[in-house]
Parts: structure tokens; sequence; C-alpha cells
């Protein structure tokens, strides 16, 4: 027994985290969320790394490793709050390996795997990524279907969240093909990947708080000393490692036992986005007025953690699922 | 990263289950006494099979196991619904003290009796005016010919009436600043300078006893870690008690919470949306209990100290109990509210949890103080 990310594991999560830092300083994030886009150069750069790839099979062009690998950068990613065009992309390419037919594969893993022909996801409501997109995968009504971008139309949803692109089908969900095999099980890794991101967005609103508590003076001391607030910190700690330790057994779980996925990664969507959107207001709380401005940096975790929370399953259904999987009927 | 015990780990596994198998002592009688007299029976049980001291050292009569062995043991014991020893605290507490602290002649007078339960400890900390600060405790050991002469009073002191020894920590000297003052004791119960009175609890039972010493005498020989080092010597103890709450709570919260599923069919409300919700946040915090206590011990194996998810376990499993127990006098509706019945005992006795051990708040400290780096109120 051993519960921690072998040595390769950690050196994919610490590159990350340098290379995702260097590039996405707050300022940049910023400027991106604000226009609300995406840096082509920061993209390449992304796919140059191989990230898109990581956990896309070889035979399709990818690195051939493992949801571990995969929850590693989006952990990562969710902590520097990157505009990147980077969960969407992998979301489609776990779709299509675990659902696409041969063909659908070799059409197009490869693109997906190499960041060159992106692929977008999402429901009726809310597409993730289409714009750019070579391919997008559709949760419809009667199951998910793989639509070839020049087949779809599309046009942006202006949401909360800045710092990913959002869309709306407008037509062309009849069009493209549908899914063969077994998308259910994708859906699992999708959500896991999403409460990955939402443990590193929860970590790094943890760690503003704490660094705020320790610098910003009220009374004569600093506002951590007063256990309103030191207590507030602490149960952001509780928050976030109860989310990350049930996001990372999913992901174990997923290559090692998946048929004890459904559960696993149900419990680690439901914890993850209620952890991440409870560490984040009370990271506001504990910034006071200045956390409530446009100038501070959080409400791009918040909103973003807002959103993910929502994505692939609300705490409220994965929770249902939970109560399903666990011998209430 | 592996989730599974690896072929040496379920190897160790089997062997503890089919001991217990095969020594279980079948459900515990009802009475305090008799229930005592059979953990008692238990104890010695489990340490002829080498288990009583299952993490301590060889040297001292333990089987000297790994962390990991330790959470299987701990693990079997709650799957096997197996009573607790006896001597719970003398095992986890008094022991690690005396070998921490302990010269040898300490050793080998009081090690031996307590694997075998033949000497039952308690604890004497608390005092009605000193339970989260224990340091400005206010029991009086005054130096005699011979040894010490103590005056006080204790409370929430487990086993009192059935314990021999009581490790007390009492001030022996008033003139230095407060954690300087204190020293470390293992005092003899049976002495009529002693009383114990029962202290009931909401629940009705009484647990726990408040104590009273009125000169009571310790020998020199019994001072542990030497004059003014009882504020260090206690923390070891402290430090002990809550790394031995954590063992096997999450197979027994797991366990439990069957238990509630259970009932919840057996009422009918498997349908009920809100019921279905509360038993799912319940069945998360299990799980993200067990994980967390794996992580941590990963950590401890790998660098000597638990990462920051091994300091919220007691929270988590005072919150989770709490919860649990509240929600299956719900599902029992009216029969919920009946004196003595099971789970209405249970969650009475539940609202101790986030007290006993270290109150949640202090666990807040501990984690603003130490793990995030906050400042100090004090």
């Amino acid at each position: 027994m051993r519960f921690d990310f072998d040595d390769e594991q950690a050196e994919i999560k610490e590159t990350a985290r340098q290379f995702l830092a260097s590039r996405f300083k707050p300022e940049v994030v910023r400027g991106l969320a604000e226009a609300n886009r995406y840096e082509d150069a920061l993209w390449a750069e992304v796919c140059e790394l191989g990230w898109p790839g990581i956990a896309v099979d070889e035979e399709h062009g990818g690195q051939g490793l493992g949801m571990i690998e995969l929850i590693v950068l989006c952990e990562e990613l969710g902590f520097a709050c990157a505009p990147l065009p980077f969960l969407a992309n992998a979301a489609a390419g776990l779709v299509i390996e675990a659902a696409g037919s041969e063909q659908q594969k070799q059409r197009w893993l490869p693109g997906i795997a190499s960041g060159e022909a992106r692929g977008a996801i999402g429901d009726e409501s809310i597409l993730i990524d289409a714009e750019g997109a070579a391919v997008v995968v559709l949760y419809a009504a009667d199951g998910p279907r793989l639509i070839a971008a020049a087949d779809a139309s599309v046009e942006p949803l202006e949401l909360i969240d800045q710092t990913r692109r959002y869309a709306k089908l407008v037509s062309g969900s009849g069009a493209g093909e549908a899914l063969a095999g077994d998308a259910d099980a994708a859906a699992d890794r999708i959500a896991v990947a999403v409460a990955a991101e939402l443990v590193g967005l929860g970590q790094r609103a943890q760690d503003m708080a704490v660094a705020y508590a320790k610098e910003r003076e009220q009374f004569g001391r600093p506002i951590g000393a007063y256990q309103g607030v030191s207590h507030a910190c602490a149960k952001m700690l509780y928050d976030v490692e109860e989310a990350r330790s049930l996001t990372y057994a999913a992901a174990w779980t997923a290559d090692a036992e998946p048929e004890s996925l459904p559960l696993a990664a149900a419990m680690a969507k439901a914890r993850a986005s209620e952890s991440a959107w409870d560490v984040c207001k009370a990271s506001i709380q504990v910034h006071g007025g200045i956390g409530f401005t446009w100038e501070h940096d959080l409400h791009f975790l918040l909103k973003r953690a807002r959103a993910d929370s929502r994505l692939f399953g609300t705490p409220g259904e994965h929770k249902e699922r939970v109560a399903t999987l666990s011998g209430l009927g | 990263m592996d989730l599974t015990l690896n072929e040496p780990e379920r190897a160790f596994r089997d062997e503890v289950r089919s001991w217990l198998e095969a020594n279980h002592p079948g459900p515990e009688p009802h009475g305090d006494e008799a229930a005592f007299a059979f953990r008692r029976e238990w104890q010695r049980q489990l340490h002829e099979g080498g288990w009583a001291g299952i993490s301590w050292p060889q040297e001292f009569g333990g089987r000297g196991a790994t962390l990991i062995e330790q959470a299987i043991f701990s693990s079997e014991m709650a799957r096997a619904d197996a009573p607790s020893p006896a001597n719970v605290l003398g095992l986890v507490m008094g022991g690690p003290v005396i070998m921490a602290h302990g010269t040898d002649e300490q050793k080998e007078r009081w090690l031996e009796p307590i694997l075998s339960a033949a000497e039952i400890w308690c604890q004497g900390f608390s005092e009605p005016e000193s339970g989260s600060d224990l340091a400005s405790l206010k029991t009086k050991a005054v130096k005699v010919d011979g040894g010490w002469k103590v005056t006080g009073q204790k409370v929430w002191t487990t086993f009192a009436h059935e314990s021999k020894w009581c490790m007390l920590v009492a001030r022996t000297n008033s003139e230095v600043a407060k954690h300087k003052g204190l020293s470390y004791f293992i005092c003899d119960m049976e002495q009529d300078a002693i009383e114990i009175r029962p202290l009931v609890q909401i629940t009705g039972e009484a647990e726990f006893n408040e104590v009273f010493f009125e000169q009571a005498f310790v020998p020199d020989e019994n001072l542990v870690g030497g004059e003014g080092n009882g504020w260090m010597v206690a923390i070891t103890t402290l430090m002990n008690e809550r790394a031995g709450l954590g063992g096997g709570a999450a197979v027994t919260v797991s366990r439990d919470l069957g238990a509630l599923i259970d009932l919840v069919a057996e009422r009918g409300l498997e349908g009920d949306p809100v019921i279905r919700a509360r038993l799912a946040d319940l069945l998360i915090g299990c799980e993200a209990l067990r994980l967390g206590g794996m992580r941590a011990m990963t950590a401890q194996m790998k660098t000597g100290v638990p990462g920051p998810e091994g300091s919220i376990g007691k929270w988590q499993w005072a919150a989770l109990n709490q919860s649990l127990t509240e929600l299956a006098c719900d599902v029992l509706g009216a029969e919920g509210l009946e004196r003595g019945a099971p789970w209405t005992y249970r969650m009475l006795r539940s609202r101790a949890n986030s007290i006993e051990g270290g109150t949640t708040e202090v666990m807040k400290n501990i984690i603003a103080e130490r793990v995030l780096g906050l400042p100090r109120l004090r």
C-alpha cells in the first residue's frame, strides 16, 4: 500500500507547477480573462510539452500515460487558473478513446494528442472550447455524438468564468455520428479530471488566504492570529485535503480497478466541487473588501470553480449516484 | 500509487484475520464491571497472541509492527467488531511515555503489567479549571522525605476505580512560568488519600470520574523524566492519544454506515431525497477519512512525519460520527427519542467526540499554527 505519486509523476507535477507559474503570471491570466481569449503561442508551448496527448495511447500519437498523469496536469492548470483549451480537448480524447470506433480514433485522436486539431465537448446548453476546434463531442439527449466542427454552428456564451471559452450549439446537433462504445466510463474519467482541476483551484485560493492572513494587520495584529480567521483557514485545508484524497484515489481506481470507478468518480467530483467553492468563498471572506474587488485575482478562481462544479455533473447529481451505488437502490 | 495491500501486507492481514476468527471472545457482557473484566481477559489473550503491544518495540515485549501493519491490525479489529483491550490508556499513552522518558528500573517495573492488563492505567491531566489549557493546572506536588505529597483535583479520568496507576501531572514549582513548573508522576491509586467519584455524563452513564488527591504520596522513583519536565513528557502522551484514536476509525464508521443504510431500507426511506443526500455526504466523508489515513501513513513512512492530511483525522472522525448518529435518530423518528436505545445513546455520546482527546477548536489551532504557519494569538 502506497498512496502517493511515484518519482516520475512527482516530477511532472513539479515541472508543470514551474512552467505554469512562469507563463501564467497573475497579470497574464487577468489580461486573457478580461478579453476572454486564449494565447496561441502559450497553447503551442503546451503542445510542445506533449500535455494534450498525455493520456492518449501511443498508437494514436499520445504519450500513453494514465489517469494519474492526466490529473496531475489538471490540478496544476487549476492552481494556475490557466486560460487554455486543455480540459475540453483532453475530455474529448477520453470519450473517443473509450467509445469511438477504430476509424473514429484514427481520424480524431492524433490531432487531439498533438493539440493541433483540438476536440471540444459539452451538451446542448454549454459547449467548452468549441470555437477553433476540429471536432465536437456532444452529449445529446439520445447519447453522445461526434460532430466535425465544420458541420456545427456555434455562438459564444458569455459566462461568469472568463478563463475559458464557452459556446452554445446553434445548429448541427443532429449531424455527425453516434459513438458506439461505452461513453459512461469516459464520463467518469472526465469527472475525475475536473475534480483535479477543482483541487488545484481550491489549493490556490487557500494559499492566497493564508498568505494574506499572515500579512494583513488589523487591531495591531496579523488577522491570521484571530481564530475567526485562522479557523476558517484550517477548514480550507480540511476541505482541500478531503477533495485531494478522493480525487487522487479515483484517478488510481480508473486504471487499476475500473469496476469501482463510478463510485470513486462520483465521490471525488461531488466533494471537489463543494470543496473548491467553499474554499473560494471563504478566501474572499478572509480577504475582506479587497477580495470583493475586480482588481483582486480571487474572483477568477471563484468563477471557474463555480463553472467546474456544474460541468460533468453537479454535486447533487453525483451524490445521488453515490447513494444509488452504495446500496440505496 | 497502489491502494491495495502488497503480498506481505496481505499475508499479515490474513494472519490477523484468522487469529481473530479463532480467538474472538464474542459479545461484551452487560454491566460495567462484567464488561471491564471481560475486556481485561481479552487483553490477556491478545497479549498471549503477541498482539497487545503491536506498536511497541520488541525489546519491550511488543511486536514492533510497521505503521501499515498497525493500521491493518486496527482495521481487522474493527472489522471483526472485537472489543477494545481493557488497558487502552496504558497501551497508547503510559507505555510509550515510560519507553521514551523512563529509567531502566521504571521500564522493568511497569511495562510488562501494562501489556498483560495485570495493572490498569488512568490519566490525571485535566482539571476543572484546566481543560485545553493544560499547562495552567493547579494540582500541587510538594517535596517530602523520599517522595512527594499530592493535593488537588483531576477530572474526566477514565477507569479510575479500576486503575492501579495514574499518569499524574502536578505543579512542583509555582515560581516559574506555568509550563516549566510541572512534573510527571506515576501515582499509586490504591491509597486512602485518593477519593474517586463517578461523573455522570449527558448519557446518564458514568464512564469518567473526578479524582480528589489529599496529601497522596508518590515515591521519588515514580517521577518520570525529571522534576520540571512534566510538560514535555505529557506532550508525548497527548500525541499518542491522538495517533491512537485514528486507527480503525474509518472501518468502524464504515460498518456503522452499513447498519444505517440497512435501517433506512427497513424503514422504507430509501427514496427520501434528503436522507439520500445526507447519507451520500457521510459515505463520501468516511471514504475521505479512510484515504486521508492512507496518505498520511505513506507520508509518515517516507518522511517520518504525517502530511497535512494527517492533522485532520480526529476532526473528520468526530464530525462524521456526530452526523451519522444524528441521521440514525432522525430515521428512527419518535423511537429516536427513547432513553437508552442504542442509536439514541450513541447520538448523545458522540457529542463528546469533538471535545475528548483535543477539542475540534484545538485541532484547528494546531492546523493553523503548525501546518499553515499562521501567527499565534497568545
